[in-house]
């Protein structure tokens, strides 16, 4: 039973070594490990610039050009209920306007009165356009081996169209600055069985997990790591995954519980970091280790 | 039903350059589901890409190449404007021939 305790105190060490241990906890054990953490830096952003070297060959011949195709044609197939394509869909630059799209959401859209990032708003036109029910696309909303939800393709497609432009999240309407706010608040929100938030392992200068070189999404600097290289092509099982299923994914990582596919909370997230990257040049879809 | 795949071919300094990106499970036939049984294996067999009806690469493919595979090669001849096609065919006898115009 002890052992079995010991263990799992280990491991929580370990992770804390790993993500920094942010500045309210116990002064010892970071005294402790900071000698190994010095030791284990070196080689660490050696391999994550081989990783670097790995993704750029990759890139050349990313698969997610495949999943831009594929959303293509679903954006212009007439489909659902109502049979309807997606070209008078408005994603901010008018009914139909994909080019520059991507780099200028989240937004506040008058006809729903709420601020939408690109998901959400593809969602919110397959049901109000196409007549899909939400339900039912928030039943299996990422990619898996049982295949790629249309709404991910889509959003593969709507991103490749804004690639080699500079990102300009609006923050003019009042609901933008608004869901800034929250997002903000959100993303320094400590909660959870190990009291986390995203701020723990995210707002300070080169930490890392294992070899993964952690961003610090509070400066002007690597804000754009969250928003470049998504949606992204996991090399590991080979899916395609946008930025819903990563922050889905964050939430699990924080032992939060699942936030609602393309909900608010979300929206207001995606808002925070995507301004924070504002003026950058986002380079398209991109790949994923 | 098969979807397309993308290809581009650049002709350089006499060769063309011939990049390809295919959409395929490559499924080795050795990885169970979620219910622990086998996932049947479905894999491109074969590859073959031609210019002006001549074949300029063949391929017999397996089980060890990667989902979504992508195949880079080059050939002497061959002129902008011309078309190359490519073909798999994969061991449910699926098919898929697509064509671009070299650059």
């Amino acid at each position: 039973m002890s052992s079995i305790k010991r263990s799992a105190v280990v491991a929580l060490s370990g992770f804390l070594l790993a993500c920094a241990a942010h500045a309210g906890q116990a002064a010892a054990p970071r005294k402790a490990t900071a000698p190994a953490k010095k030791a284990a830096s070196a080689p660490a952003s050696a391999l994550s610039a081989e990783f670097d070297k790995f993704r750029d060959i990759m890139e050349e011949a990313s698969p997610a050009e495949l999943f831009e195709a594929k959303g293509e044609e679903l954006w212009k197939t007439r489909r659902g209920p109502k049979n309807a394509s997606l070209e008078h869909c408005d994603l901010g630059l008018g009914p139909g306007v994909v080019k520059g799209a991507y780099v200028r959401m989240p937004r506040y859209f008058a006809d729903g009165g709420e601020v939408m990032d690109v998901e959400r708003r593809i969602v919110h036109c397959m049901v109000t356009l196409q007549g899909f029910k939400a339900e039912d696309l928030a039943k299996r909303p990422f990619s898996s081996e049982a295949g790629t939800p249309d709404p991910v393709s889509l959003v593969t497609y709507v991103a490749g169209q804004s690639r080699g432009m500079k990102i300009a999240i609006p923050q003019k309407h009042p609901k933008e600055r608004e869901a800034y706010k929250v997002g903000e608040a959100i993303f320094n929100y400590r909660a959870g069985a190990w009291d986390l938030s995203c701020a723990s392992c995210h707002s300070e200068d080169g930490k890392r997990i294992r070899t993964q070189d952690l961003p610090n999404l509070t400066t002007k600097k690597d804000a754009i790591r969250a928003f470049q290289g998504w949606p992204g092509y996991r090399m590991t099982g080979g899916l395609m995954h946008t930025l819903q299923w990563r922050m889905n994914d964050c939430f699990r990582q924080q032992r939060f519980p699942e936030p609602g596919y393309v909900s608010e909370t979300i929206a207001d997230l995606l808002t925070y970091m995507g301004v924070n990257a504002n003026g950058q040049v986002y380079k398209g879809p991109g790949i994923k280790r | 039903m098969a979807d397309p795949m993308r290809i581009r071919a650049v002709a350089k300094d006499g060769a063309v350059s011939v990049k390809i990106l295919m959409s395929h499970t490559m499924e080795t036939g050795q990885r169970k589901d979620d219910a622990g049984k086998l996932i049947p294996a479905h894999y491109i067999q074969q590859v073959s890409a031609t210019w002006q009806g001549k074949v300029v690469l063949s391929a017999n493919w397996g089980t060890a190449i990667a989902k979504n595979p992508f195949l880079e090669f080059s050939f002497k001849g061959g002129q902008k404007g011309e078309k190359i096609q490519v073909t798999w065919t994969d061991n449910k006898g699926d098919k898929r021939t697509d064509e671009a115009t070299i650059n």
